[in-house]
């Protein structure tokens, strides 16, 4: 038995065991509970498809070398700008839905560029710079947001008729247009988003073994071998936060058009956290995550959040404890995966 | 003689300058900000006294790790947890005034030494990350702050006072009401002043802890606390064990925080319990910062300087926001802005110098 436990932490590693464990226990819960079982899972797979191509972004970051992506709120901001100018231009539907997708990608160049230019020169801290730059952007765009010549009167705000609104709803522009982009008859499951988030996978899993991504995972991996063998570790570090930003981008799009609003302001400050610790329950470390890490941490991590709500407060109906749970869990595997990574030395 | 007297001076004013860059930028942004606020002078000298009562003694609480090499401690969050604990537990038993403060500070002193002990030990695990890592432990303590004052009160713990506990007799209500040790500490000794109140007592305890830290840096535990800072290597050659002064200097940081939080409180008379110490980490190093301390160095005259231009911000802002773009929620952004900007700035810059550093480093051991 204890030889079992022994194995299963070593190949697995603590967080994914333990979430599983605590899952497993969740559902037990609720099966006693006669919660519809059917239900809470097809929750999950809502939410699991909502925040997949999220997660998905820290997958560059990581192996390029530049450690979990702390600031995808910029890449975020830039999905979100994108999305607006969508609404505002009036376009509805899927088209309008793969047309944010595109204006957002050159805004996410843009900011990955910028960012990494910062990135390089801050080795070895990029974790604790990149979540101060990410809240320093988000509580900028907060003026940006209120300033930005929006006009569509669905997005500003009626009274003074100047400043986005915290929450644009998309219902009638492209709310769940990837969700119900491919219905079965009796079943209600978000297939569109699955097949996008596959297709992102499809992409990045190719460019990993394409030669740039090969040059990438090398440079992240041992940036001083890398540099002697002749690979400018700066420019594959630059490529992956580009590319992390742009997934970030088209992820919060994703979340958005399953979720039905966007969220403004200080809406994005906490995101990054999120994927990060779905990415982490996966199994990924700050310096190595592939893409079954992913898959397994967003269904892991979103299914525990979705079906601990209703048995948690069917069993404590006072105050938010699932809420609290998050808060722990969350946090607990970030912190856990930064004991791993050590000191600098 | 006389020329280079003239080029003497000349370059120790750059070099006060250059040393005193963000400092004096901000004192321009101060400037600026209470001359469009349109705010009366007095009330804005009355808000800065009555803010630095309040901030002071948080923001000082930080300078004892930074001198131990541990960075910025984010942490503070969990010491204004123990700090109300103590203040909780005063409210139970219902001890007012001055006696009921200062028993919330000799309550909060084993939760605090305690917490101080448990986050140096993760922080000795994660050297050269201490700061991301006293942030996120930060956020996960909230978890379990909630965790034990939502579900543990009235569960757990025995207590039935309705006053605090919520209608279902299970956690602590969102708000506390402190008014029973409101201004205890700063009308004890309080005088008036031009019409700007002073309140004595409380910078009397600030002054107190100025002086405890200065003198605890000349000790033996300080030249500690300096030498591990500089370089943890060569201190753990020199027989200094290092470990535990970093423990030791996490602790007291820890402790002060739990204090600062209950002076602090003691001035706003109502506990948020959920929510009044989440940005106390975030806006004690912002201010630090603002008074130009970085990663690496940080005394008392950049605490008691930032304070006051940091909060000087807090207070026009609004009304700048207003009068310049007719919208105070602007002015609000912006000071968070401000907040989260400079801290982001202040640690590029340190890691951009520790880079520079290493690559001539490595450079120099190349050529040899």
């Amino acid at each position: 038995m204890k030889n079992l436990w022994q194995k299963l932490v070593d190949k697995y590693g603590y967080p994914k065991v333990f979430i599983t464990i605590l899952l497993i226990i969740l559902l037990i819960i609720a099966i006693i509970q006669k919660q519809s079982v059917y239900g809470l899972l097809k929750d999950s797979l809502v939410r699991i498809g909502m925040n997949s191509v999220l997660v998905l972004a820290m997958v560059p970051s990581i192996v390029s070398g530049t450690g979990l992506n702390f600031a995808l709120s910029i890449g975020i901001i830039c999905g979100l700008i994108a999305g607006c100018i969508t609404i505002e231009m009036n376009i509805v539907g899927l088209k309008g839905f793969l047309t944010a997708v595109l204006i957002s990608i050159p805004l996410s160049v843009m900011a990955g560029y910028l960012y990494s230019i910062l990135l390089n020169k801050v080795k070895g801290d990029e974790m604790t710079v990149g979540t101060y730059m990410g809240f320093s952007v988000v509580s900028l765009m907060c003026i940006g947001w209120l300033l930005l010549p929006f006009r569509n009167p669905e997005m500003v705000w009626a009274i003074g008729g100047r400043g986005l609104r915290t929450t644009i709803t998309l219902a009638n522009k492209y709310d769940k247009v990837l969700d119900r982009l491919i219905t079965l008859p009796n079943v209600d499951l978000p297939i569109g988003t699955f097949l996008f988030f596959a297709v992102c996978c499809f992409f990045i899993w190719l460019f990993l073994r394409s030669k740039t991504g090969i040059a990438m995972m090398a440079a992240g991996s041992n940036p001083r071998f890398a540099q002697a063998s002749g690979i400018n570790v700066d420019k594959y570090r630059t490529i992956g936060t580009i590319l992390s930003m742009v997934l970030g981008g088209i992820g919060i799009l994703v979340y958005a058009q399953s979720y039905g609003f966007f969220q403004l302001y200080t809406g994005p400050l906490m995101m990054p956290f999120a994927a990060i610790s779905a990415i982490l329950i996966g199994g990924a470390t700050a310096r190595k995550a592939s893409i079954s890490n992913v898959i397994a941490g967003v269904i892991l991590f979103q299914s525990l959040l979705t079906i601990s709500l209703p048995v948690i407060n069917r069993m404590m109906p006072e105050g938010n404890l699932s809420e609290v749970v998050r808060i722990i869990v969350s946090n607990g595997v970030i912190l856990y995966a930064l004991t791993r990574v050590g000191g600098n030395e | 003689m006389n020329e280079m007297k003239a080029m003497f001076s000349k370059k120790t004013l750059i070099k006060l300058v250059r040393s005193n860059m963000v400092p004096m930028l901000f004192f321009v942004i101060c400037l600026g900000g209470v001359v469009a606020s349109k705010l009366s002078f007095l009330y804005i000298v009355n808000e800065i006294v009555n803010r630095l009562d309040r901030n002071l003694f948080l923001v000082l609480s930080l300078i004892i790790p930074v001198v131990a090499g541990m960075g910025l401690n984010f942490a503070l969050v969990i010491g204004a947890m123990a700090g109300q604990i103590g203040l909780i537990a005063i409210k139970v038993w219902n001890i007012g005034g001055i006696s009921g403060l200062f028993l919330a500070m000799l309550i909060s002193v084993p939760f605090a030494l305690v917490f101080g002990y448990a986050t140096g030990i993760l922080l000795n695990k994660t050297k050269g990350k201490e700061m991301i890592t006293s942030l996120i432990l930060g956020f996960f303590a909230m978890g379990l702050y909630q965790l034990v004052f939502l579900l543990f009160i009235g569960t757990i713990i025995p207590i039935k006072n309705p006053e605090i506990v919520l209608p279902g007799g299970v956690g602590l209500k969102n708000a506390i009401d402190l008014s029973l040790i409101q201004y205890a500490l700063d009308n004890l000794l309080s005088v008036n002043i031009m019409g700007i109140k002073i309140p004595l007592a409380s910078f009397i305890l600030i002054g107190l802890l100025c002086l405890f830290t200065e003198f605890i840096l000349k000790t033996k535990i300080g030249q500690d606390f300096r030498a591990v800072g500089q370089d943890m290597h060569v201190a753990e050659v020199a027989g200094i064990d290092v470990d535990r002064t970093r423990l030791v200097a996490i602790t007291i940081s820890t402790l002060l925080a739990a204090w600062g939080q209950i002076i602090f409180l003691q001035n706003i008379g109502t506990l948020q319990t959920y929510s009044s110490h989440e940005q106390v980490g975030m806006f004690a190093v912002a201010a630090i910062l603002v008074g130009g301390a970085s990663v690496t160095k940080a005394t008392i005259s950049n605490a008691i300087i930032g304070t006051i231009l940091f909060h000087t911000l807090f207070i026009v802002s609004p009304n700048a926001g207003k009068n310049l773009f007719g919208d105070p929620q602007i002015g609000e952004f912006f000071r968070s802005f401000v907040a989260y900007g400079v801290i982001a700035l202040s640690l590029a810059l340190h890691a951009i110098q520790k880079n520079f550093d290493t690559n001539i480093k490595a450079e120099s051991a190349e050529l040899k």
